[in-house]
């Protein structure tokens, strides 16, 4: 007898869990030729505030982790991801790449990870300074993370584009939702398992699948939300994000090419996008 | 006098948490939603119960409780201040002019480990300092040691000291154990002349939950069934969500009717859950989600 069919069920990732999204919707997600790869949860509004209630409520402590840490843990996520190649792999294949393009990119996001794990502890030295001014206070500003940010993923490099802009913004201290490409989320929610299990902490790291035009608002407007990062080029959807993010003046990042396996992604400026800058008057010579 | 106890109805916890999960599942319309948020917004008792109390807390406490989120128009002010005695007169003065009614835990609060002495002193002198509503503990030791005859002449004995304030009684159901003894601790403190029985201190855990309130609403019902009088109900602690507090509002309505559903008959003692509102009535106007950072702490 033949042995039956096992496909995965994708689900969602928040808070640390697997739920299924509570508006009980899903998407199917055809390859090129036309065929059924995966039914896919249809995040509604409601799962991105919960996400954000899970961001923020891990963002402190993560934030006050240590950098040793937080850079071993983002190391762990590219060994996990390392030993699971493989899949990550034919799920690419599955969404249209070819093998060759499939383990290229891989690769590239499993050294991206590294690259950015190794930065955990030195940028705060090149984005950090004691300032000269003139009155007797010593005076100095250091780098902190902005907090939680939404993102909105690439739509063609749906590993290589997700792990190139969550590295860089959780290596500082943030916790960040993505909401993964829409046409290729597979990759992104295996992703999320081999989060689950590097010892990154619950609701650090939030991925959602689901439509960008009824999320991106609720991404941009969310009073708790304090950046927004959009990889794409529609200029509507960036005019939008830049109104509603006001609101509150959340920090904008938008990067509009698609060329993720450019090594200018591999950068301490990319850190640097999530960060806030605090200066200090410390009197002195009293 | 202490009512028969042997034959009041036995709660099944299976069937209670079936009839709950219905009422959790109720569709409710977006602007009942909102209705219902500003209803429950006035019927909170908003409360600081802590060591650590000063006069500037309770001060700036009542500031809210007077000016929840000045930029919503048209929302209720909370129903009443819930405080530790020495703090009712500072209350009362923060709260003049307004109709909010100041709340006064006594009786040795939380544990009522004491003696009728010094309750009834607790009591008077919460009521001597202005106390509209004074919240007093069962004696939960002697509840479950089946002293029932002890637990009803010491409420009614607080009753009489209340004089014209209003007496809840915390039944503090984290610690009696079983549904059962929640319902005859609600038949007690009924009897004994409460005008309100409240589940729990916030002190212990669990503390409210909706199947107690359930119990707790099914033993106000039958009261009213046999005398024609309305005892009123307050679950206290762990209520920190407008969702939650619609839910509480949907099986008021459920098991007790219309009558019930104003702050005469029913509170929320919480702290938490009045930001949460006012975050949910500010989304609804403004499509935008919240955050608390935006919202006075107290």
């Amino acid at each position: 007898m033949s042995r039956l069919d096992i496909n995965k069920t994708y689900k969602l990732y928040i808070g640390g869990k697997f739920p299924r999204t509570e508006s009980g919707r899903y998407y199917a997600v055809n390859n090129s030729k036309g065929n059924l790869i995966a039914n896919m949860c249809l995040a509604s509004r409601k799962d991105f505030r919960n996400a954000v209630v899970a961001a923020r409520k891990a963002q402190t402590t993560w934030a006050n982790t240590t950098a040793l840490i937080k850079g071993q843990i983002l190391y762990r996520i590219a060994e996990m991801l390392e030993g699971r190649k493989e899949q990550f792999i034919a799920e690419l294949i599955m969404q249209g790449e070819t093998a060759k393009a499939a383990r290229t990119e891989v690769d590239a996001s499993i050294d991206r990870l590294v690259y950015y794990a190794g930065w955990s502890d030195k940028y705060q030295q090149l984005f950090s300074a004691v300032n000269p001014v003139s009155s007797s206070h010593f005076n100095f500003s250091c780098v902190e993370p902005v907090g939680v940010v939404s993102i909105i993923a690439s739509e063609n490099k749906s590993l290589l584009g997700l792990i190139s802009v969550i590295a860089p913004a959780i290596v500082s201290g943030n916790t960040v939702i993505v909401l993964a490409s829409e046409s290729k989320p597979l990759a992104a929610i295996s992703l999320s398992e081999v989060i689950n299990s590097s010892d990154v902490p619950g609701g650090v790291v939030n991925i959602l699948t689901g439509k960008k035009d009824e999320l991106y608002s609720h991404m941009a407007s969310h009073m708790d939300v304090n950046s927004i990062i959009y990889c794409g080029s529609d200029t509507n959807t960036i005019k939008s994000i830049s109104e509603l993010a006001s609101n509150n003046i959340k920090r904008t990042i938008f990067y509009k090419k698609d060329d993720w396996a450019n090594k200018l992604y591999e950068s301490p400026y990319l850190i640097e996008k999530t960060l806030e800058v605090k200066t200090t008057w410390h009197p002195t010579d009293i | 006098m202490l009512p028969n106890l042997n034959n009041l109805p036995v709660y099944d916890t299976t069937g209670v948490n079936e009839r709950i999960a219905r009422f959790c599942s109720r569709s409710i319309k977006t602007s009942s939603k909102i209705e219902g948020m500003k209803l429950a917004l006035s019927m909170i008792d908003l409360t600081t119960l802590e060591g650590k109390d000063t006069r500037g807390k309770v001060e700036q406490l009542c500031y809210k409780a007077m000016h929840p989120h000045d930029s919503l128009k048209n929302i209720p002010t909370v129903a009443a201040i819930c405080v530790y005695p020495s703090y009712v007169g500072v209350a009362k003065k923060a709260l003049e002019g307004s109709n909010i009614q100041v709340a006064s835990v006594a009786t040795a609060f939380p544990s009522g480990q004491s003696t009728l002495k010094v309750k009834l002193f607790d009591t008077k002198f919460a009521v001597e300092q202005g106390a509209d509503e004074i919240d007093m503990v069962i004696s939960r030791g002697e509840f479950l040691a089946g002293n029932y005859q002890f637990v009803f002449d010491e409420i009614a004995a607080i009753k009489e000291a209340c004089g014209n304030a209003h007496l809840k009684v915390i039944l503090e159901t984290g610690e009696l154990d079983t549904l059962d003894n929640i319902r005859k601790a609600s038949e007690i403190a009924i009897y004994a002349g409460a005008d309100f029985i409240k589940t729990s201190t916030g002190k212990i855990q669990p503390a409210a939950t909706l199947q107690v309130t359930y119990v707790m609403l099914d033993a106000i019902k039958d009261y009213y069934l046999k005398t024609g009088k309305m005892i009123g109900m307050k679950p206290a602690g762990g209520i920190s969500t407008s969702k939650i507090s619609l839910q509480y509002l949907v099986m008021l309505n459920e098991v007790l009717g219309e009558k019930w559903m104003n702050k005469k008959y029913f509170r929320f003692g919480a702290s938490s859950l009045l930001n949460d509102i006012l975050m949910q009535l500010v989304k609804s106007e403004t499509g935008m989600y919240q955050s608390p950072y935006y919202f006075s702490k107290d």
